[in-house]
């Protein structure tokens, strides 16, 4: 008699919780997956920041005299410099990458393929564009220098010399970077409201006027994604930097992510800890802008279902 | 239209444009061409000085012969290949089943973990790299592909799990509840209901991955090394060391590495540009 009883209550326990449980199901593997190689390792190296450790032997707790090394360390203020100059010249993609999409927002034969090849570079992988943009630069036979010489201008050795090298290779960023804006913007400006141009021409308003008071605010969806690939594509440049020019001259061209690679991985020596430290600066800087996105995307979602 | 549309405005500025428009575009892909145009020429012409002149032959069959051929370039190759598919696939299934509990269940944590996935996604990769490093050869699986690749798939897991449950929030919740009245199992109403309308989602977010982990370098350099794991981005650092100067093959073995992505962009591109500009339109 207590059998089917039993029987009963157990099928419909799943079947009353199904709804509670299902989501768990369905997220376990995804969540444990990410857990295990990205949120924990956040809070390892944060905690490896403070041992000296070679990555094979004991490591040795010091408390914060990582920190305080890095402090002094001459190195690590070029590698912050230049980040911050990555940043903010990074941002020029997105102008570029407006200013090329209205350039190519028409509808002539072929604009198509006008459009899939302006965005090209973008689909290159960025070692790709590194090998590429150095021999772009090369003293001896670069096409830059070719053109300079035409100019009358001396040859220079953008990567050779401290006073040019980052930017070269920021120049080198942007390129794809600028597509990758251009692409946002071409769909952001397909979704632009005809009618309101329409009224805006009426009342007389054209050219910079329009683009500023009509066009500009509707772009604004593509402008925040623009926005957040910029930043996060600034502050990740490690690709370039390694291929064209190791962080050289002098480590006049490191950045935060670079000198920690070089620093925790590379022939200078195997210092985890310290690299750690470098890797938590820049984690912290990065949160900045995390928590920005994220309260414009909880914003954006109190609208949503 | 904003701009104002070419046909309707004068005619020497319409012309003005369409002479424009091949112009700026050889402009913005000089670099390219330039490295296309190394490709095909002999390796005399570099010794002669030749670099920017007309090519004393036209060398592109044994160019690219060479580099097929007489390197490690296609072990590289392939190994990308044994890289980015597993992940593409890997990531496909993680994700559309987180993407399918955040985006149809309404529970308490779920903002928490879809900001969780949102917020890892954007962390600097340097701060992973000393534990991940560590946990993949504690695996046993350092310099190995499928090391790489489960490192990606849970990466990746980050960036899918925001895609697809923005793709499937904007689905018609009817669907789902018309499916739940008639007494059809949760699992069922994934599988049957939602699954095959998350096709164009699937497709697009699988062209960006393959795009993103092909053109990966960081993690190459960090959890491999050699020619029998690494794939084509760092491969092709020795093999530019192995042609050092001879920039006829760097430059052939360059355009053979970025070709992948390249096929796959042009071939699926409504799919990679739905994908890319997801959210770019309210």
């Amino acid at each position: 008699m207590s059998s089917p009883t039993k029987a009963r209550t157990q099928r419909s326990w799943y079947k009353r919780n199904e709804i509670a449980v299902t989501p768990w199901l369905f997220l376990a593997p995804g969540v444990v997956a990410f857990l295990l190689y990205v949120i924990f390792p956040i809070f390892q190296s944060i905690n490896i920041s403070f041992y000296e450790w070679d990555g094979l032997g004991e490591a040795y707790w010091v408390g914060l005299s990582n920190y305080e090394e890095l402090y002094w360390d001459d190195a690590f203020y070029v590698s912050l410099r230049n980040n911050l100059i990555w940043l903010v010249l990074y941002l020029l993609a997105i102008p570029a990458g407006l200013a090329i999409a209205l350039f190519l927002n028409q509808t002539v034969t072929g604009i198509r393929l006008y459009k899939s090849l302006f965005f090209f570079p973008f689909v290159i992988s960025q070692v790709v564009v590194g090998l590429v943009f150095s021999w772009f630069y090369d003293p001896s036979f670069g096409l830059l220098n070719q053109i300079l010489g035409v100019v009358g201008l001396g040859p220079i050795n953008v990567l050779g010399d401290e006073r040019f090298v980052t930017y070269g290779i920021i120049a080198a960023g942007i390129w794809p970077q600028t597509a990758y804006c251009m692409i946002l913007y071409l769909t952001g400006l397909n979704a632009v409201d005809p009618e309101q141009i329409e009224a805006a021409r009426l009342d007389g308003a054209k050219g910079l006027r329009m683009l500023w008071h009509v066009i500009i605010p509707q772009l604004k969806p593509a402008t925040f994604i623009a926005f957040v690939v910029t930043i996060i594509g600034a502050l990740r440049s490690f690709d370039l930097i390694s291929i064209m020019t190791g962080g050289g001259p002098f480590g006049e061209s490191r950045v935060l992510s670079f000198y920690m690679f070089e620093v925790a991985l590379s022939e200078y020596g195997f210092r985890m800890g310290y690299g750690a430290a470098i890797a938590v600066v820049l984690f912290l800087i990065m949160l900045c802008f995390i928590a920005y996105f994220l309260y414009s995307m909880y914003q954006d979602d109190k609208g949503g279902r | 239209m904003f701009p104002t549309p070419i046909e309707k405005t004068s005619r020497n500025w319409q012309l003005t444009y369409q002479a424009m428009l091949p112009a700026a575009l050889v402009l913005w892909l000089l670099p390219l061409l330039a490295v296309a145009l190394f490709s095909i020429k002999p390796d005399a012409d570099f010794t002669s000085g030749n670099y920017w002149g007309v090519p004393s032959s036209f060398n592109f069959l044994e160019n690219y012969g060479k580099v097929f051929f007489a390197s490690d370039m296609p072990k590289y190759l392939l190994n990308s290949v044994l890289i980015t598919v597993p992940t593409v696939i890997g990531c496909v299934i993680l994700s559309s089943m987180t993407g399918f509990a955040l985006g149809v269940y309404k529970f308490k944590a779920n903002l928490w973990v879809f900001f969780m996935f949102v917020a890892g996604n954007f962390v600097p990769f340097q701060i992973l790299m000393v534990p991940v490093r560590d946990l993949t050869l504690d695996m046993g699986l350092y310099n190995t592909k499928i090391g790489l690749v489960l490192f990606h798939v849970a990466f990746q897991t980050g960036f899918c799990t925001l895609f697809m449950r923005n793709f499937i929030r904007a689905l018609p919740f009817e669907l789902i509840e018309a499916a739940r009245v008639e007494g059809v199992a949760e699992w069922r109403i994934f599988w049957f209901v939602v699954l095959p309308l998350m096709k164009p989602a699937l497709a697009a977010m699988s062209v960006l991955i393959f795009t993103f982990i092909w053109n990966d370098f960081f993690w190459a350099v960090v959890l491999t090394q050699g020619a029998e794991s690494q794939p084509v981005t760092a491969g092709i650092t020795s093999f530019n060391a192995q042609y050092r100067a001879a920039y006829h093959l760097m430059s052939a073995g360059s355009i053979v590495a970025a070709l992948p992505p390249v096929a796959m962009f042009f071939l699926m591109q409504r799919h990679f540009i739905a994908g890319l500009t997801l959210g770019a339109v309210k």
